[in-house]
């Protein structure tokens, strides 16, 4: 076994592939290629995935939004088709009768999509979505606060008539330059004070637009200021790490209906869109995906693999007469099949590491190439693969090469040495 | 050295079976040098083959250095070959992308030798057949005659107890055939056994005792005297040039 690594069988086995030059050149560029393609499609997985989860970065994922819909069932004397609303009195209930909740957090609107102008400053109106919220819904959907402050308690307590607006929201109602905290804007006539500014990303991709042109102010204010009374529009509640809120989600329904009289039975009543859910869904996907790289990019490998396999056979023809001679002149069938085993490993693991430095180096130019654009709205990043994954590659490829190099091998032990030397 | 009762073999190629060894008594005892002679199809091949455990013989006895070769499996019989027989063919059988030093320091190889000692020893059985400057040449950068001696030099590189030359000179025009056998009778004074399977005359003569090889028998077996290959090259120059005269 020591010969294996002995500076002789390693000399012996250059020696060997370098008589023929091209022929190993070309069996080298199959698995070559098999590797590029395994890399490759694994990293464009990666940089897919890093693209399409970085929506999600900083978002609570482990979150759902809620409202209220219609009762589709009667229940206690109360008929179907009944219209409710949550209560602000339901939060609490849920945070006291939920465990491992992190965040429930109320919510009201106005406006909304092509909804008619409902902010005015000065000369300039426009259209926006305005949120009444609590602090917390900062964590839930993340954002930038640009200048000044996001909502605190103490507005929340007071009830102040102030607004964090989103920079589109900046350029539609000032000037350019103008200095906008401190500021007053008229939102369906109520004066609020603009305490700061916000860039937000967008959720997967689309509708960055749209997402820079919302206005927040304090629920309770917002309450108050629109006659909203105890009205809650819907809800945004995060679980705590650990929990799933897939599976806390039926319980907050419960309080729900119980509190509001509702048929426990009664699915439809509370709309909600939970966002672990579509994350998990997305996750899967991306396992799926992942898979699908493997199984093509092995493929492609085998096929590789199957040319070593192949070539070797012709070797071992080749050098039928070759090794005859070795074996007269007193060569072990071992150290035979071990020459043409190393032969095949060697030649798998030298056309490899070609391959993933081939593939590396499309990868940081695409990488290089990426670095000067900006890809905070594109759908594909950082496209990578680890060294976990090389590993990986490696340890297919020794197998490989051992595969590979296991018949020719047993052939050429099969040749007798009287049958090698006659053929003249 | 060698002792061999009752050999049989035949080789069968479908249906048909051919005998081609009918029952070889046949013994070499140390220092001897001796041609087997024969037409093609006589079974000297075969024999050699047997001899040089590159083959099995189907019936019969065959000890070589007081060692019965039967049934070896084949790491012993590389063990055997390696330490015992060296081996000298028609066709050279030179490893083409070796050098020669390289070629004569494969058995040592084999033999585990480690790798400096091994040249120095290759370089040294070179030297012996006088081609110590063209250790660093591939066999088709050498003559024919050199490319034998290459190779005699290699089976003499793991110091064997027998020689088993096949055709030795087959290949080479008569001047370099006595250049060789001028080198194997020089090995053999030394005292290695020698056996040469070979259909030429002359070249018989220049070993120590000839057996005759007739369908798969031997039909003649004597020692004859030998003629130094040496006389005989000059004696063949000498009529050359009284040719040219």
């Amino acid at each position: 076994m020591s010969k294996i690594f002995s500076r002789d069988s390693w000399s012996e086995i250059i020696e060997a592939l370098s008589s023929n030059w091209f022929r190993t050149l070309l069996t080298a560029f199959g698995v070559l290629w098999g590797i590029f393609i395994l890399v490759i499609l694994l990293a464009a997985g990666n940089g897919l995935e890093n693209g399409v989860k970085q929506g999600f970065s900083g978002m609570a994922t482990n979150s759902m939004f809620m409202w209220s819909q219609t009762a589709s069932k009667p229940y206690k004397g109360l008929p179907k088709g009944r219209r409710y609303n949550f209560k602000i009195g339901d939060v609490e209930a849920i945070k006291q009768s939920v465990p491992n909740l992190r965040y429930v957090s109320p919510r009201n609107q106005l406006g909304g999509f092509r909804g008619a102008n409902n902010v005015v400053r000065g000369l300039k109106t426009g259209a926006y979505n305005v949120y009444g919220d609590y602090p917390e819904i900062i964590q839930q959907q993340p954002m930038d606060i640009t200048s000044g402050r996001f909502v605190n308690y103490s507005d929340i307590k007071e009830n102040r008539k102030v607004a964090i607006i989103g920079e589109s929201v900046k350029t539609g109602l000032y000037d350019p330059g103008e200095e906008v905290l401190g500021t007053y804007i008229k939102i369906n006539g109520v004066n609020f004070m603009v305490i700061g500014t916000y860039k937000k990303k967008s959720q997967g991709g689309g509708d960055a637009e749209e997402a820079q042109k919302e206005i927040f102010v304090p629920f309770t204010a917002f309450s108050q200021a629109f006659n909203m009374g105890e009205v809650v529009g819907w809800m945004a509640v995060t679980a705590q790490d650990g929990a799933s809120i897939t599976e806390l989600k039926s319980q907050v329904f419960d309080v729900i209906k119980t509190r509001h009289s509702i048929h426990p039975d009664d699915d439809r009543a509370v709309g909600n869109f939970d966002l672990y859910e579509e994350f998990s869904k997305i996750n899967g996907l991306f396992i799926a995906l992942n898979a699908v790289a493997y199984f093509v990019g092995i493929l492609v490998l085998l096929s590789g693999i199957i040319g070593i396999s192949n070539i070797m056979l012709i070797v071992v023809k080749e050098r039928t007469k070759e090794i005859g001679i070795r074996r007269a002149l007193g060569a072990t069938p071992w150290a035979i099949r071990a020459q043409i085993l190393l032969e095949s490993i060697f030649l798998t693991i030298i056309s490899g590491m070609a391959g993933i430095v081939l593939a590396s180096g499309v990868l940081a130019l695409v990488n290089s190439l990426m670095a000067g654009m900006d890809t905070s709205e594109m759908m594909f990043l950082n496209p990578s693969v680890d060294i976990g994954v090389v590993f990986v590659a490696l340890i297919i490829l020794i197998v490989s090469g051992l595969l590979a190099g296991l018949i020719p091998a047993q052939n050429a032990i099969r040749i007798k040495p009287v049958d090698a030397l006659r053929t003249e | 050295m060698i002792e061999i009762k009752d050999l049989h073999k035949s080789y069968h190629m479908g249906s048909n079976s051919l005998h081609v060894l009918k029952g070889i008594n046949f013994s070499v005892s140390e220092g001897e040098m001796v041609s087997i002679m024969g037409s093609s199809g006589s079974g000297k091949s075969t024999l050699l083959n047997i001899l040089g455990m590159l083959d099995e013989a189907d019936e019969g006895s065959y000890n070589l250095d007081g060692k019965t070769i039967k049934n070896l499996n084949e790491k012993v019989a590389a063990k055997y070959r390696n330490q015992f027989l060296g081996f000298i063919f028609q066709s050279f059988n030179l490893i083409n992308y070796k050098t020669a030093v390289d070629n004569v320091a494969m058995p040592l190889y084999y033999q585990g030798v480690k790798r400096n000692i091994r040249m120095e020893k290759a370089m040294h059985y070179l030297e012996k057949v006088g081609l110590a400057e063209w250790a660093e040449h591939h066999p088709n950068e050498l003559s024919g005659g050199q490319k034998q001696r290459v190779a005699i030099a290699r089976a003499l590189a793991s110091d064997p107890k027998v020689l088993l030359a096949d055709e030795p000179t087959g290949a080479l025009d008569t001047k370099t055939s006595y250049e060789v056998m001028e080198l194997i009778q020089g090995i053999n004074d030394e005292g290695k056994t020698i056996l040469v399977v070979t259909h030429e005359d002359d070249i018989a003569h220049m070993t120590k005792r000839i057996v005759n090889l007739k369908d798969g028998l031997i039909i003649d077996d004597s020692v004859v005297s030998q003629v130094r290959a040496k006389e005989a090259k000059e004696r063949q120059e000498q009529a050359k040039r009284a040719n040219h005269v």
